[in-house]
């Protein structure tokens, strides 16, 4: 059993290491990345299975008994993490076969890539919070190396930014969980959630509980902590955007979400009420962004940052509805975002350019790809039956029962104003006459295959999770019923009742 | 020793990030790596302070007797410097590949290109 919970790091670290003794065959490399990320799509939908049918699946590593050693579980929302993350893993290895060079190949590219699932994986299985930690530090370092993989000018710009700020958020996380250890003795994250109630200190918690908000805020780009996501999300190559787009700020999202249900929920009525209003001005101030944007992949970068709002905010609304909204929003989103990035990488390829100003006439040249488009276009805007719609209704329904009206009416707007954004690339790019003296490009047929697979897959998975909707949200109200009540957690993990 | 510990985490912290607002990337390099310190001394002195007791079990007892040093924190110390070596270094090399490209430090002179700039990123 203990196998099934550390494979999903083992799989791709594994891989890593393979891919680099063969660093001088960019088409093996490209094999050991395909298999490895096979692999751990059907590790992950075994775990789902396990977890799903025998409930929190926990093991003790060097079977060192908890709160001593350190502990990996995997209760509903970490299966769902990983099976998601295996899902964006796999599209994005086959994608990367084509769009991504051999010389980042040479350069240690699908290296990078495997280490970075690794580390993702690693996070959204830990039970240990300096085990959290490290994790993160695994995701960053491969994240760096991948962002500036190549050093074209932009990258490295980018790069600067995104480094800088992410150095900062990893200080906050660190000197929050020294003062937590201090405060408890544990770093146990179930063994935390009973002895914080023990801290006769209110006002210290809070302020560490503010510390990680901080770290957690930076790493999942909420307001007003997003700055280095749009600085640096379009410069590296589109695989790497897109699996970027997908994840990462996922992972801070999902270590949100964890922390202020299990840890910091003692004091709801101070933190959640923090988190309420980043949630509100992450949105407004994401789609904003977005609409003052002309180029593809920087307008979809402002999108991960409103969309992130509407996760923080079912986080913040504490009900089963609100946190099964943002389970549910949280898979809709990885899946929809990495299509959306796959999709403006495939235009960018066909014209030259992403800047809209510059090019046109798409649909007349490729209307496959329009429907492409509009499949994840249309769900992340919230239009039924795809999967944004439920996504937003379920966040709404949530809002409106505690009624939190200011945050249902940034909902509804919030979503209007992602319309707009999703009807202007489609305008310019696909309705548009082509400009004068645009580059026109065709895909050879292997470059179709590869680009396009990925990308109806993903499509497929929208409509399906938007027509089938019920057997997804029945997986996401058990996540989220476990993340209300974390005696189960707790108990699965330390053997004892709380 | 707590009291003096806290007042150094506190000088460096308001120093380091007096330097990170800095627009010069050296500065900023310069602060991180004094914040990492500072974060490091914070988890070693909330870990509980002795002197001279080491966490060594007498033979037939099952735990320390006394007070003795927590030889956790350290071990987490321990691998939070590995990492932040790392990183620092890494940060390094990418400050010196920026200062190569755009021919200086100051951050101010590193806006994002225009548009389209992402273009380069396909090839």
């Amino acid at each position: 059993m203990s196998w099934l919970l550390i494979l999903p790091m083992l799989l791709p670290l594994s891989a890593a290491v393979l891919a680099g003794l063969t660093r001088s065959s960019p088409r093996v490399q490209g094999a050991i990345g395909v298999a490895a990320s096979v692999g751990l799509l059907v590790v992950a939908i075994a775990l789902m299975m396990a977890v799903w049918q025998e409930g929190i699946l926990v093991s003790q590593m060097s079977n060192w008994p908890a709160p001593f050693g350190i502990t990996l579980v995997a209760d509903t929302l970490s299966a769902v993490m990983v099976l998601i993350t295996a899902i964006v893993g796999l599209a994005t290895v086959v994608y990367s076969l084509v769009d991504i060079d051999r010389r980042r190949v040479g350069l240690g590219y699908h290296i990078m890539l495997q280490v970075l699932l690794a580390g993702v994986c690693g996070s959204f299985l830990t039970g240990d919070l300096f085990n959290l930690y490290v994790w993160f530090e695994v995701m960053l370092i491969a994240s760096f190396g991948l962002l500036v993989l190549g050093g074209d000018r932009e990258q490295l710009k980018g790069g600067v930014k995104y480094v800088a700020l992410n150095l900062v958020s990893t200080i906050s996380f660190l000197s929050a969980v020294g003062l937590l250890y201090g405060m408890t003795g544990t770093l146990n994250m179930a063994d935390l959630h009973g002895r914080i109630q023990e801290v006769g200190n209110p006002g210290l918690v809070a302020a560490i509980a503010v510390m990680f908000m901080v770290g957690f805020g930076i790493k999942s780009a909420v307001f007003p902590l997003f700055f280095w996501l749009p600085a640096s999300y379009h410069t590296p190559p589109v695989a790497i955007s897109a699996v970027f787009a997908g994840l990462l700020t996922k992972v801070g999202v999902y270590a949100l979400i964890r922390l202020f249900t299990l840890v910091f929920s003692t004091d709801v009525g101070f933190t959640h009420e923090i988190l309420l209003w980043v949630a509100a001005l992450t949105m407004i101030t994401g789609v904003l962004g977005a609409a003052a944007q002309n180029e593809i992949r920087r307008i979809l970068s402002f999108h991960i940052i409103s969309q992130i709002g509407y996760m923080v905010l079912g986080l913040a609304l504490m009900s089963t509805t609100a946190l099964a909204g943002a389970v549910f929003y949280l898979v809709h989103h990885i899946i929809v975002k990495a299509n959306l990035f796959f999709v403006g990488g495939v235009a960018k390829r066909l014209t030259g350019s992403a800047d809209l100003s510059q090019i046109g006439g798409l649909y007349k040249r490729a209307p496959l790809l329009g429907v492409l488009f509009l499949i994840p276009a249309f769900s992340l805007a919230g239009f039924p039956p795809l999967s944004g719609f439920w996504a937003k209704l379920f966040i709404l329904e949530g809002s409106l029962r505690l009624e939190e009206w200011v945050a249902a009416g940034v909902v509804l707007v919030v979503g209007l104003l992602t319309i707009f954004s999703m009807t202007k690339i489609w305008g310019e790019a696909f309705w548009k006459p082509a400009p004068e003296g645009m580059v026109e490009r065709r895909l050879t047929r292997r470059e179709g295959w590869l680009l396009l697979g990925p990308v109806v897959v993903l499509a497929v998975m929208t409509v399906i999770i938007g027509l089938w909707v019920e057997p997804f949200w029945i997986v996401a109200e058990r996540a989220a019923a476990q993340l209300l009540d974390p005696s189960a957690y707790v108990e699965a993990v330390l053997g004892v009742r709380p | 020793m707590e009291i003096l510990l806290a007042l150094l985490v506190g000088v460096l912290t308001a120093g380091s990030v007096w330097l990170m607002l800095s627009r010069s990337l050296m500065r900023f390099m310069l602060g991180l790596v004094m914040i990492g310190n500072a974060a490091n001394l914070t988890i070693f002195s909330s870990g509980r302070l002795t002197r001279g007791h080491l966490p060594f079990i007498p033979d037939g007892a099952q735990a320390p007797l006394g007070l003795v040093a927590n030889p956790l924190p350290q071990a987490l110390i321990l691998t939070a410097i590995v990492i932040s070596f790392g990183l620092v270094a890494f940060a390094l090399v990418l400050a010196y590949r920026a200062w190569q490209e755009v021919a200086t430090l100051d951050t101010e002179a590193m806006p994002e290109g225009g548009p389209g700039s992402g273009e380069e990123g396909m090839k």
